[in-house]
């Protein structure tokens, strides 16, 4: 295969690819109307789940399943990561950040910060069914108040155990919310297992507040795990 | 042009951009960058089929709920493309570590130096 | 042509321009930056079609978590690449 076909092959597939796609955008005319599916959501959500963020309610409640599915293909992430990576963990002490060491400045300033970042993330999470933001985001968040441990090396005190601690006991906690779903309520990951409460209040929504803060503290535990096993780990000479 | 097609038509674009990069690129870290591009691509392009023109976003605090299925948009494909950023992330992650073992192993990140697969 | 339809195209040609930035140069830093600059024009396209929270995620992960998970693999293998 000589150099100009090897050029050419990728140039002919995304041809192809791109008419398919003008294709596609030609075509395309926005609906007038929510769909049967969409329109039940809008219309049933405060009924159903009294959340205000119908996004939330179809995440938690709705296709409650997926979303445990899915904090299951990020726990397996996390754990092939760390497998991948795990024969080269970095002796005691060192720092395997690989940047500057970090200054007074950075320190301070990370111990300032980290509290009101986890603080920060807390309100995201636990507001999810009210405003826009939840589990995953409130996740991402906690995650970087990790991420800034890690660049001023003070992730020692955070040890990977307490992080493994919190995901398994997120998780387990979960299910067993599902479970009680079955239960006491219509189905699994049903949210009325507690009362919906007056619609609007952070209180309110059932078990959704509790699952996606759940929810969060799991995401943010693998998020943080990822990271630090992808920092963390030096080269054992 | 109005928004819905402007989105579409970045997202397509994206998409095409970023599996050129993935095609043509021989380093294996530019190769994940391109992919995440194209994951970038995807996501704009379901959000934007989810957008109907002149709704409001799917948060019921200041539209009254007997009004609520002729006033927001399609709240699907958010939860969708919010389940497919993270699931993004985690695939990335487990791109860099591959790779990171690659060069462990290798010592190079060249694709056309790893040929035990090629024919 | 409106001030939304307006911003929507200013961020297509932000968008794509950072997405070709990313594709041509030639070091993988400015690569990397490039990507992350992408995924935050798009979180505020996501914003102008009415979805806050995807926009949100976006911009927390998308743009900021896939970053550094780059420049930690990036530090490592230049680390080891130099000795």
């Amino acid at each position: 295969m000589n150099f100009t076909t090897r050029k050419a092959i990728p140039l002919v597939l995304l041809l192809l690819l791109g008419s398919v796609f003008y294709a596609l955008f030609a075509g395309y005319t926005p609906d007038e109307t929510l769909n049967r599916s969409a329109s039940y959501y809008a219309s049933q959500t405060v009924q159903d789940t009294g959340a205000q963020n119908v996004v939330t309610a179809i995440i938690v409640t709705y296709r409650g399943l997926d979303t445990l599915g899915e904090v299951t293909v990020l726990f397996l992430t996390a754990a092939i990561v760390g497998l991948v990576l795990a024969h080269s963990k970095a002796p005691k002490g060192r720092s395997g950040s690989g940047f500057l060491p970090s200054g007074e400045l950075l320190t301070t300033g990370t111990r300032m910060l980290v509290p009101v970042i986890l603080l920060f993330g807390a309100y995201v999470f636990l507001n999810g069914h009210l405003t826009p933001g939840g589990g995953f985001q409130g996740g991402a968040i906690v995650a970087s108040a990790m991420l800034l441990m890690l660049l001023s090396d003070s992730a020692e005190r955070f040890s990977h155990r307490l992080i493994s601690r919190i995901e398994s006991s997120a998780g387990l906690t979960y299910v067993i919310l599902g479970l009680l779903g079955m239960l006491f309520a219509g189905g699994f990951l049903d949210n009325r297992i507690l009362p919906l409460g007056s619609f609007g209040s952070i209180l309110s929504a059932g078990a959704i507040p509790l699952i996606y803060a759940l929810i969060g503290l799991k995401v943010g535990a693998e998020f943080s795990s990822i990271l630090t096993s992808l920092e963390a780990t030096e080269d054992s000479q | 042009m109005n928004l819905v097609q402007i989105s579409l038509a970045t997202g397509f674009l994206l998409i095409l951009l970023g599996l050129y990069g993935a095609l043509t690129n021989r380093d294996i870290l530019r190769m994940i960058v391109s992919f995440t591009i194209a994951d970038t691509g995807v996501n704009v392009v379901l959000v934007a089929v989810g957008y109907l023109p002149g709704r409001e976003a799917p948060i019921l605090d200041t539209i009254p709920v007997a009004e609520a299925a002729s006033r927001i948009t399609d709240p699907v494909p958010q939860a969708l493309v919010l389940t497919a950023i993270v699931i993004g992330l985690g695939v990335t992650a487990l791109m860099l570590a591959y790779a990171y073992r690659l060069f462990r192993a290798r010592g190079s990140l060249d694709i056309s130096e790893f040929t035990e697969l090629k024919w | 042509m409106t001030l939304l339809t307006f911003m929507a195209a200013l961020l297509a040609v932000a968008s794509l321009g950072a997405a070709v930035i990313a594709l041509v140069t030639r070091s993988t830093v400015v690569a990397v930056l490039s990507a992350g600059l992408v995924s935050l024009f798009a979180s505020v396209m996501f914003l102008l079609l009415a979805a806050p929270d995807v926009a949100m995620t976006e911009a927390a992960i998308g743009s900021g978590l896939t970053t550094f998970l780059f420049f930690f693999v990036l530090g490592r293998i230049r680390r080891e690449g130099t000795k």
